[in-house]
C-alpha cells in the first residue's frame, strides 16, 4: 500500500518557517514573562497584596466565566508556545548537526556579535529544566518546603530562605540565562520575521538589551530580597 | 618567512582524509596565500608527491572560486578579502597555519581542499533569474529604479557565490547567499514577476540540498569577502513569509 503523504504547509516545513514559529512563540513567552515579573514584584507590597493577586489570577473573568477559566486558557496557550518554541529549536539544531557532518580541525572561531548568541541552545535547555523544577515547586507544590497548606507568600519566603541556597542559585542561573536569551532572541525574532531593517536595527538592539536587563533585574529582585531578609 | 602548514589531504570523495603537516621556508611576505601554496606544490611535485588540490581562478578577488578555511576562518584573518587577495605579511614568521576545505554536507569534498559547490548552482537554477526578452540593450530611462533600491540591489549583487557564508555559519546555512540573490533580483523592477515564486522555490532547493537553517548568529556577514549585510537575510525572511503565509505565491 502506498503511504499517503500529508503535505505540511511550507511555512512549517522550511528553515525560514521554523524560525518564524520560533519568533512568534518567543514573543508570546516574552509577554508572559513581563506579566509574571510584574506579579512577582507585588511581594514588595506585603503578604496581603501578594496573596490577593495570586487569588485574583484564579478569579479573573468571574462572574462571566467560572473559577480558573481564563487562567487555564492562558496556561494552555503557554504550553502551546513552549512546545512550538522547543520544537523549532530542536528541529533546527538537529538540522545544523546534519549540515556539517565533518567538523573543523582548527579551533572554532567566532567573529560576530556577542556572548548571548552562543548561549541560546544550552541556555534554552537550562531554562527548560528550570521550568520543570519551578512548576513542581510553585504550581504543583511537590518540592516546595512550605507545601500545600501555606499561602503563596509563605511559599516564596520559605522557598528562597538562606538554608535553601541551592534553590536560589538554580533560580539565579536560570534567570541570567533568560536574560541572555532575550538579549539575542528579541532582536533575532524581528529579523526572522523580516521586520528588521537597517533603519530600525539599532533601536531593536537597544530594546532587546533593555528588555533583557529589566526582566533579569525584575526576576532577581525577589529571591535576593528574601535571601537577604528584606522580605520575610 | 618560515611557516608550518597543516593541510587537509583527502584523495577523493570516499577517502577519510586527515590533516598533514608541511614545514615550508623562504616564503616572501609579499606572496599571496595561493602563491605560497603554489610554492609548496612545486616542491611536492619535485619530490614526487601529489600536489595539494585547491580551487582558484581569477586571483583578483572577483570570481568566487578560491575557498579555504584558514585557522578556522573562511578566507583567512583579513576582513572583506578573498583567500587569493590575502598576503603572507598578515601572518607571523614561524606561525602554524591550518588550511581546511569548506565544511558542509551540501559541499562534499572532491579532493583535498576542493569542494563541490554545485548546490549553489542548483539554488540559482531554481529561481535566481529573471525572464526578460533579450535583444539590444533597452533605453536606461525607460524603467525608472529608485536610487536607494538600485544601491541596495547592487550591494547584494556583489555576492560572488564563494560559499564562505556557509563555511562560517555554525548551522551550515546558506541564508546569506540566498538572501543576496533574493534581494538583488527582488529590488529591481525586472525581478518583480517572479519575486514570490523565486523566494519559495530557492528556499525549497536550499533546504533540500541539506544546508542548515539561519539562526541570526551573524557569522556569515563577517566572513563574507564582499561584506554582504545581514539585512539581506531579513528581506529573504520577510519575502518568504509574505509569499507563503500571505498566499502571494501562484
Amino acid at each position: 500500500m502506498r503511504a499517503v503523504a500529508i503535505a505540511k504547509p511550507a511555512i512549517y516545513r522550511s528553515t525560514v518557517g521554523k524560525k518564524a514559529v520560533m519568533a512568534v512563540s518567543g514573543g508570546v513567552l516574552v509577554l508572559f514573562l513581563i506579566g509574571h515579573m510584574v506579579g512577582n514584584l507585588k511581594i514588595f507590597y506585603g503578604a496581603e497584596d501578594f496573596d490577593h493577586y495570586a487569588h485574583w489570577l484564579r478569579t479573573m473573568g468571574e462572574p462571566a466565566v467560572p473559577y480558573r477559566t481564563l487562567l487555564t486558557l492562558l496556561e494552555v496557550g503557554l504550553v502551546v508556545a513552549v512546545v512550538a518554541h522547543m520544537w523549532s529549536a530542536t528541529s533546527l539544531a538537529l538540522r545544523a548537526r546534519r549540515a556539517r557532518p565533518v567538523k573543523y580541525a582548527s579551533r572554532k572561531k567566532s567573529h560576530a556579535q556577542g556572548y548571548a548568541t552562543h548561549t541560546m541552545r544550552y541556555g534554552g535547555v537550562i531554562i527548560a529544566l528550570f521550568i520543570v523544577w519551578h512548576l513542581l515547586d510553585m504550581t504543583f507544590l511537590v518540592v516546595n518546603p512550605a507545601g500545600r497548606e501555606a499561602t503563596p507568600y509563605e511559599r516564596v519566603v520559605q522557598g528562597f530562605a538562606p538554608e535553601n541556597w541551592y534553590v536560589t542559585l538554580f533560580y539565579v542561573v536560570a534567570v541570567i540565562m533568560v536574560g541572555l536569551h532575550l538579549a539575542h532572541g528579541t532582536w533575532s525574532a524581528f529579523n526572522s520575521l523580516g521586520l528588521r531593517t537597517p533603519r530600525n536595527n539599532r533601536t531593536l538592539r537597544g530594546v532587546a538589551f533593555a528588555l533583557a536587563g529589566v526582566v533579569t533585574l525584575g526576576f532577581l529582585a525577589v529571591p535576593f530580597a528574601v535571601t537577604f531578609g528584606l522580605v520575610s | 618567512m618560515k611557516l608550518t602548514l597543516r593541510v587537509w589531504r583527502q584523495k577523493g570523495p570516499q577517502d577519510k582524509g586527515s590533516m598533514v603537516e608541511y614545514p615550508i621556508d623562504d616564503i616572501s611576505p609579499d606572496a599571496s596565500f595561493l602563491e605560497m601554496l603554489d610554492v609548496l606544490n612545486e616542491r611536492l611535485i619535485a619530490e614526487g608527491d601529489e600536489p595539494v588540490a585547491f580551487d582558484h581562478d581569477c586571483r583578483e578577488g572577483i570570481c568566487g572560486m578560491c575557498s579555504l578555511v584558514i585557522n578556522g576562518t573562511p578566507h583567512g584573518p583579513e576582513r572583506n578579502t578573498t583567500t587569493c587577495q590575502l598576503h603572507m605579511r598578515k601572518f607571523k614568521d614561524g606561525e602554524v597555519i591550518d588550511v581546511e576545505p569548506w565544511r558542509a554536507a551540501a559541499f562534499p569534498v572532491v579532493k583535498d581542499l576542493v569542494v563541490d559547490r554545485g548546490a549553489f548552482d542548483r539554488i540559482i537554477t531554481s529561481g535566481g533569474y529573471i525572464s526578460a526578452p533579450t535583444g539590444t540593450a533597452p533605453e536606461a530611462h525607460s524603467t525608472p529604479v529608485p536610487k536607494p533600491d538600485a544601491d541596495r540591489a547592487f550591494e547584494a549583487a556583489e555576492c560572488i557565490g564563494c560559499g564562505a557564508c556557509v563555511a562560517a555559519c555554525p548551522n551550515g546555512s546558506a541564508a546569506l547567499f540566498l538572501g543576496a540573490k533574493v534581494t538583488h533580483l527582488g529590488l529591481m523592477p525586472q525581478g518583480q514577476p517572479e519575486r514570490w515564486d523565486r523566494v519559495v522555490s530557492m528556499l525549497d532547493t536550499h533546504d533540500a540540498e541539506g544546508f542548515g537553517g539561519c539562526t541570526n548568529t551573524g557569522e556569515c556577514t563577517v566572513a563574507c569577502p564582499k561584506g554582504i549585510s545581514l539585512d539581506v537575510i531579513g528581506r529573504l525572511n520577510g519575502d518568504f513569509i509574505k509569499a507563503s503565509a500571505g498566499g502571494k505565491k501562484k
